[in-house]
């Protein structure tokens, strides 16, 4: 029994890093109907930026935030400027096979400078400290972290998407980019905008990423499939349904883990396609034309 | 006055001639190639049919697909269930494998039919990777590390390596041909001309009567059980399968989708086109390794936002060529059906 | 008749405006001066929402054809011709369905520009919308979303307001209610474009008209001074 209860637990607190890696993708199918293929890899770019920081100043995994978040969401400014902002419109070729172009440079280059060899980033003692929550269950210090700093970033996004300028500007333009231009809002200014601010949650993702596990280059493409996967789960259009989303595949994947260790990912899947075979909008679809 | 609608033109009629006459030469292939030669064609032959398939998939259906590699694994693991399990023939298992792709590919179309465009490619995704997890753990396949083909079913398809090297590459080349053959009639049956509406709009394909959604689902059952056949088939002539190498998505995705829009989507002479450059790009590049795939990714990207079309679109556009008579044409009395100045429909 | 020495607000000169191949607006020239009302009549694909689309930045003109506060504007984007202090209320409102009334008015003024609207000021002027200002703008009726429409343009406190079939779909007592509050907006600086297929709202709110048909100036000249035969005439292209 409480056996099962750490399993959960322990899927909950994982369900918060998948929730990171969904949220910066649900901002970008929102707001410009994007999907980035490249996103996972970015997220494991975000991780080798952290270790060269990291190693080249010295400085703990949880400062290097500081740089990475500004470097990361530079570069999602940039991308979807000069790059990505070129293949939006109805076609949906142009934009799917340019990320897909993008995952494998971005895969191929950290390969090239990096060797396949598993990193990891080092937090020090926080790494592997315990609090002991009752009976028989410990919740380490780091997991925990990362879960409510999950918590903090959607609820951020939340804030930002529905009390500020700026979120008013990315549905503005997510309903009609027409009439959005005729406000004085320059489209190609708030896509940029929007992708960079999925990408300086990729950071906050990649960073903690970096200390939990191992990581190499190659492990960007299932990133992209849990982050997707919790945003299917949750329901399109919802950001704290991504968060659940992302809670439900953590302990699903606990689950199938805990019975058979090659099972992990697979029970993951199951239950995303569970959820697309019984209830196709997600669990907390909101409507949307 | 008389209305009929002809596909051929001049251009095509002089393309036709040359491809059959490319068939016959490279039909006789093991008269005049070596092993070697025999097994790139073999492996561009199963490029082409893969890129051709896909192509029908996302150029036509418009169902971008990222997921294929699971029917390619799909096929290869029942062809190697079928000779390990059931001792058949390799050479028979691969119709079989046809045969139980279609069969799975009807409930996985039912479960990612419900997702659509961008969400639908990702869903194939996991489909794929669904099937890569279940294979690894049938330890009677192999499991994780994949097994091999046992040599006594590789003697029963010929007594010497050399009659097999030849019954492989004319499988391949039948393959190939098969399959441009399927998908050149398909589209010039009435479901094609459904399909080039739907190409062009859904919307308006659906006001004509057009029925969007078993049109789609029929392609994508046709595609898979071909895509098994050629799954099958690379893999007999590998002798070895592993859940990594037959679910590859950087094998059987990335570079079928490259050489797709490379080569042109949209149009059938594409994929054939894009294999050719993939294959003589990957021959003198490929030693650079990773350097040699973010080349590709940037070609791609380059093709995509400076020439959508592809290659062969760009020549189409150009100079309205066709090699395969596919492109409608209303003749009325007394037209020829050669005259100059086709315009692509 | 006060001739006015200054230059007009909005100069179009010689416009042709195409879509794709087809081309819907043919050498086409009028003005609007500084403070007032001027209505574009015409009968349905006569080129007015092309126009007005044309002047706010939709669609491209060379740049030249079209001068707003004596810079030439015709090839700019949409954007960059809102900041300068065009307004365009779009036919059919088009009002954000995400975003609530007032999220739309707020967005509506997000250009910052400096002038007497305001929040405070366009409740004041559309009371119905103060109270419905958390709703979903779509939850409102025809006529209380028109509002919003003209409401969200003025927020960006426009020297030029383009407003396309404000009377579309709404039932005259609407109109006249919308309409009533039109001399209100031009006192406090905002002159005012007014596309219309309401004929006779359009003449009695506007002080000059400009009739086109298929896409030219068919006639133009002082409200007033125009009868009803002469429009016709022009309207129907007889």
């Amino acid at each position: 029994m409480i056996d099962w209860f750490n399993v959960i637990l322990q899927g909950v607190l994982v369900g918060g890093l998948y929730a990171m890696f969904a949220a910066g993708l649900s901002l970008i199918f929102g707001v410009m109907r994007l999907v980035n293929i490249a996103h996972g890899d970015l997220i494991v770019l975000a991780a080798y930026i952290a270790l060269v920081t990291t190693e080249a100043l010295g400085i703990g995994p949880l400062v290097s935030l500081l740089l990475v978040v500004p470097i990361m969401a530079a570069i999602g400014y940039a991308l979807q400027r000069l790059i990505l902002n070129r293949t939006l419109g109805e076609d949906l070729l142009p934009p799917l096979l340019v990320t897909f172009g993008l995952s494998v440079i971005i895969q191929n280059g950290l390969l090239t400078l990096f060797t396949a060899d598993d990193r990891k980033l080092q937090a020090g003692s926080i790494d592997v400290a315990t609090v002991r929550l009752f009976e028989g269950v410990y919740v380490g210090i780091l997991p925990f972290l990362q879960f409510v700093v999950a918590i903090a970033v959607i609820a951020a996004l939340q804030f930002i998407f529905y009390r500020t300028a700026l979120g008013r500007a990315f549905r503005a333009t997510a309903d009609s980019q027409e009439v959005a231009q005729l406000m004085g809002l320059d489209n190609r200014h708030v896509f940029a905008l929007a992708m960079a601010l999925s990408l300086a949650v990729v950071a906050i993702a990649g960073v903690f990423l970096a200390i939990r596990a191992d990581f190499d280059p190659s492990i960007g493409p299932a990133r992209l499939i849990f982050g997707f996967e919790a945003v299917i789960i949750g329901g399109l259009g919802s950001l704290w349904g991504t968060f659940v989303g992302g809670l439900v595949l953590g302990v699903a994947q606990a689950i199938g883990a805990h019975i058979n260790p090659g099972w992990q990912i697979l029970a993951g899947h199951i239950a995303f396609l569970v959820i697309l075979a019984v209830r196709p909008e997600g669990l907390f679809a909101r409507v949307r034309g | 006055m008389s209305v009929r609608v002809t596909f051929a033109s001049r251009s095509s009629q002089i393309g036709t001639a040359l491809a059959a006459f490319a068939l016959l030469v490279l039909a006789a292939a093991p008269a005049w190639g070596g092993r070697d030669d025999l097994q790139l064609l073999s492996q561009l032959y199963a490029y082409v049919a893969l890129a051709s398939l896909w192509n029908l998939l996302a150029g036509y259906a418009g169902l971008v697909s990222v997921g294929q590699q699971a029917y390619v694994g799909l096929g290869a693991y029942l062809l190697f269930a079928c000779a390990i399990l059931a001792g058949l023939s390799p050479l028979a298992a691969i119709p079989v494998a046809g045969v139980i792709a279609a069969i799975v590919a009807i409930p996985v179309a039912g479960l990612v039919f419900r997702l659509r465009g961008h969400y639908f490619a990702i869903g194939t995704w996991i489909v794929a990777d669904v099937f890569r997890l279940i294979a690894s753990q049938l330890s009677v396949l192999g499991g994780g590390s994949g097994t091999s083909l046992p040599a006594s079913l590789v003697i029963a398809i010929a007594p010497t390596r050399q009659m097999r090297d030849f019954i492989e590459y004319w499988i391949a080349l039948a393959l190939v041909v098969a399959v441009l053959a399927l998908i050149v009639l398909l589209l010039r049956s009435r479901h094609g001309l459904a399909l080039k509406a739907i190409r062009d709009s859904e919307l308006a394909a659906t006001c004509n009567g057009v029925d969007v959604m078993r049109i789609k689902i029929l392609v994508y059952i046709v595609t898979a059980s071909a895509t098994a056949m050629i799954g099958a088939f690379v893999f007999l002539q590998k002798l070895r399968i592993s859940p990594d190498a037959a679910f590859s998505v950087n094998d059987w995705t990335a570079f079928v989708i490259f050489i797709t829009v490379i080569g042109g989507i949209g149009r059938i002479e594409g994929p054939i086109i894009g294999s050719i450059i993939f294959f003589v790009l990957r021959q003198t590049l490929a030693e650079l390794g990773t350097i040699y795939l973010m080349m590709l990714g940037t070609v791609a990207i380059l093709v995509m936002l400076l020439a959508p079309k592809g290659i062969w679109g760009l020549i189409v556009d150009r100079l309205g060529w066709q090699v395969f008579p596919l492109e409608r044409r209303v003749l009325l009395d007394g037209d020829s059906a050669t005259a100059a100045g086709t315009k692509p429909s | 008749m006060s001739e006015s020495l200054a230059p007009p607000l909005l100069a179009v000169r010689q416009l042709d405006a195409f879509y794709g191949d087809f081309q819907a607006l043919f050498d086409l020239s009028m003005e609007v001066r500084s403070g007032e009302a001027v209505a574009v009549i015409g009968a349905n694909g006569a080129g007015k929402s092309t126009l007005l689309k044309t002047i706010a930045g939709l669609l491209q003109a060379r740049p030249e054809a079209i001068v707003f506060d004596g810079e030439p504007i015709g090839d700019k984007p949409a954007y960059a011709i809102a900041a300068r202090g065009v307004a365009l209320v779009p036919e059919g409102r088009r009002l954000f369905p995400s975003l609530s009334v007032e999220e739309n008015l707020l967005l509506g003024g997000q250009l910052k520009r400096h002038g007497p609207w305001n929040l405070r000021s366009v409740y004041e002027l559309f009371p119905v919308l103060g109270e419905r200002r958390d709703l979903p703008s779509t939850a409102l009726s025809g006529g209380q979303q028109q509002m919003v429409a003209i409401a969200r343009g003025l927020m960006s406190n426009p020297k030029l307001l383009l407003c396309d079939e404000i009377s579309l779909g709404l039932a005259p007592i609407v109109v006249r209610e919308i309409y009533a509050r039109l001399p209100a907006i031009l006192a406090a600086g905002t002159s005012v474009v007014l596309v219309e297929q309401d004929i006779v709202q359009a003449l009695k709110a506007a002080q000059r008209v400009y009739c086109l048909q298929e896409g030219w100036v068919a006639l133009t000249g002082a409200a007033k001074d125009l009868s009803r035969e002469t429009i016709a005439a022009a309207y129907f292209g007889m």
